[in-house]
């Protein structure tokens, strides 16, 4: 029983993610790592509305008639999307301005729907909170990490912390406009997926069919 | 007339909902393996957008925004902040009607459409456009034609995209970057090209 | 692995759905309406920083200044006087904007700044000298970029003749491209520049490339930043508006006037 919690809660990091295997939450995940700290924050809210509606949602889940399944699920997400917006907007003004719709989107992250329909409603409330914290964990792995990128070349900083000076202050670093601009998301998670499937080669998709030598193959 | 058409210009091309602001990329990503189902979840997407927004701004502005309830004596309500909850909703509920609609009216067309009708509903892009619209505070007209400008972009975006996939079956991909690896690339490569639309209009 | 019940009775699917709606209305309702003073605090935190950003702009021309002798007044845009009724440090400028009575749709033709809708007050800050006159005013002024809202304080001398500043302080535009009207190069370009002519006719703008200015206009239009075309042409508009007759125009002829 211990193994298996365990299991359920680091499969998603790694071996399952979200947004490299399952191919989830991808949306909101490119917009808003321009900087560490919104990578951050949305990571830390999408961590929480994963687990309680998942919880939420499994406790509830013997209740649920199929015919109103799917509408229930969406208010119960979009009532704790609410409810975290607000809080957000409460203690961390600057930052929920800069999250802009991207929160209220948490409602529609594929993840969370995701992970109510595939594992809550066919699980146990604690091992549900479990896979939700997990999920959001390896959500969040890849939001650092693309976040962190793109701000230290971008911008030459880490959490607003200047640490390469930018020309344009009388320093030698060059910044990569490019970092801050949405196609260096997709280039970034692209590699991402490249390192994470030579790591795990079982996660690699074969080609639906390969041409053969001798039929009209380009000789390399 | 000419802001109308600047606004549909953009909306389809430079604002493009899939390219400029990663709106529905699970789907994008995950239904994009052949060109014919890319087309039907397209139209989808257009058909819904192009409903949902303008039938949103009514809600929000006659319903939902500060002050908006002043027809009924209430002007100083501010429900603003269930604009999530109800946006969502009408979009769930205008899915269904559609899906019963098209499936009484115009069979073929639902037979063609099939599962993705409903995967509509949780499409970021869908959400994600009413909400610009609040956003840019766009009135009814301009709701209507950015409903269906974006739905349209959309639509565009998704079938050039599993066109290219289709080509790329016969190209020789690294072993990891196969399948949503070189996806992804594609995808950036795409977005990139319309940037270059950044100076129309 | 359990399955979820498939009950098909339409008045358990609906005694569920009503449940679950009303707990969930019951539960975000409580906090939203808990959580407002909070918020409300934080838009007030807000205003005080983009204050201190008006501090700041007028540093950088070389007058320092407190908030504290930032004079706050409330100008009626249309006729140009002084409200004094409404007072100064409650005046809600958001809310005055999305209000039916507190704000007017712009018609499309004289719509410059691209903003559709502008309330009928705005708070303005003046400056004055221990003699009493005004030094200067700063204005609030926004209008639509490339992509997002450009929000900035215009600094204009106690005449009018002058802009001071005009200091961007919100905007969302391409970062390297847009984003440079707050570079201080560019910044420095409005410094002392002339609104008038020597008519009294507006001539103050910004020069894009794809606009065609006369010879005589060239005097007084600002250079744009190359490549950014939008977001040049959006303070063009923003600028030409809020010093016409649909923004602080009347108010400052008043000024003048006195």
């Amino acid at each position: 029983m211990q193994n298996n919690y365990w299991k359920t809660l680091t499969r998603p990091l790694l071996d399952e993610n979200p947004m490299t295997l399952q191919i989830l939450g991808i949306c909101s995940a490119l917009a808003v790592t321009t900087s560490l700290d919104t990578a951050l924050v949305m990571s830390l809210v999408v961590i929480c509305v994963l687990a309680l509606s998942n919880s939420a949602i499994s406790l509830i889940r013997h209740q649920l008639p199929r015919s109103v399944r799917i509408i229930v699920q969406i208010t119960i997400i979009a009532s704790l999307v609410i409810i975290v917006d607000q809080l957000l907007k409460a203690y961390a003004f600057e930052l929920s301005k800069r999250l802009s719709v991207f929160v209220g989107l948490i409602i529609t992250n594929c993840i969370v729907l995701g992970r109510a329909e595939g594992f809550a409603m066919r699980n146990g409330v604690w091992a549900s909170a479990l896979d939700g914290i997990g999920n959001g964990m390896g959500y969040a792995l890849i939001l650092i990490i693309v976040g962190a990128i793109r701000e230290f070349f971008g911008k030459g900083s880490l959490l607003n912390v200047q640490i390469l000076i930018p020309t344009s202050q009388g320093g030698s670093f060059e910044p990569l406009h490019l970092m801050l601009l949405p196609p260096s998301a997709f280039f970034i998670i692209g590699g991402i997926i490249w390192f994470i499937r030579r790591k795990r080669p079982e996660q690699v998709e074969h080609p639906e069919f390969t041409l053969s030598p001798g039929e009209d193959a380009v000789t390399k | 007339m000419n802001a109308l058409f600047d606004l549909l210009l953009r909306s389809v091309f430079l604002d493009n909902l899939a390219l400029s602001f990663f709106l529905g990329m699970c789907t994008f990503l995950a239904v994009s393996k052949r060109v014919d189902t890319a087309f039907g979840v397209g139209l989808a997407v257009l058909v819904v957008q192009t409903v949902t927004v303008p039938v949103n701004n009514l809600i929000y502005t006659w319903l939902l925004a500060p002050g908006a309830l002043a027809w009924a004596g209430l002007g100083d309500i501010d429900l603003s902040f269930l604009r999530l909850i109800a946006f969502i909703g009408i979009i769930a509920a205008m899915v269904q009607v559609l899906e019963m609609t098209l499936e009484f009216h115009i069979p073929k067309l639902y037979r063609a459409m099939g599962i993705f009708l409903p995967l509509i509903t949780v499409n970021c892009a869908i959400l994600g456009g009413s909400l610009f619209m609040v956003e840019r505070s766009y009135s009814f007209v301009e709701s209507l034609v950015f409903g269906f400008g974006s739905g349209l972009g959309w639509a565009l975006a998704i079938v050039m995209f599993a066109a290219i996939r289709d080509r790329l079956k016969y190209a020789d991909i690294p072993h990891g970057l196969q399948g949503l690896g070189i996806n992804f690339v594609i995808a950036g490569l795409m977005s990139f090209g319309f940037l270059a639309f950044a100076g129309m209009g | 692995m359990s399955e979820p019940v498939a009950n098909a009775s339409v008045a358990r699917a609906l005694a569920v759905a009503l449940t679950v709606a009303f707990a969930c209305a019951l539960v975000v309702s409580t906090v939203s309406v808990g959580l407002r003073p909070l918020q409300k605090a934080n838009l007030e935190a807000e205003r005080r920083k983009q204050l201190e950003v008006v501090i700041n702009a007028l540093a950088d021309i070389g007058q320092t200044q407190s908030i504290e002798n930032l004079e706050a007044r409330i100008v009626e845009l249309a006729s140009g006087r002084y409200d004094d009724t409404q007072d100064p440090a409650t005046f809600n400028a958001e809310s005055a904007i999305n209000k039916p009575g507190t704000s007017m749709l712009i018609p499309a033709e004289l719509d410059l700044a691209g903003i559709k809708r502008r309330a009928l007050h705005a708070r303005i800050y003046l400056v004055r000298n221990p003699e009493g006159a005004t030094e200067l005013i700063i204005l609030p002024v926004w209008g639509r970029g490339y992509q997002s809202s450009l929000r900035a304080w215009l600094v204009l001398d106690g005449d009018t003749s002058r802009i001071l500043a005009l200091k961007f302080y919100e905007h969302g535009e391409t970062p390297g491209i847009g984003a440079r009207i707050q570079e201080p190069e560019w910044e420095a370009l409005w410094r002392d520049a002339p609104v008038y002519d020597d008519s009294g006719v507006l001539r103050i703008g910004v020069r894009s490339r794809t606009g065609s200015a006369s010879a005589e206009d060239s005097g007084y239009l600002i250079d744009g930043i190359s490549g950014a075309t939008r977001t040049t042409q959006g303070v063009d508009g923003l600028i030409r508006f809020w010093l016409g007759d649909s923004g602080f125009g009347p108010y400052l002829r008043r000024i003048r006037e006195e």
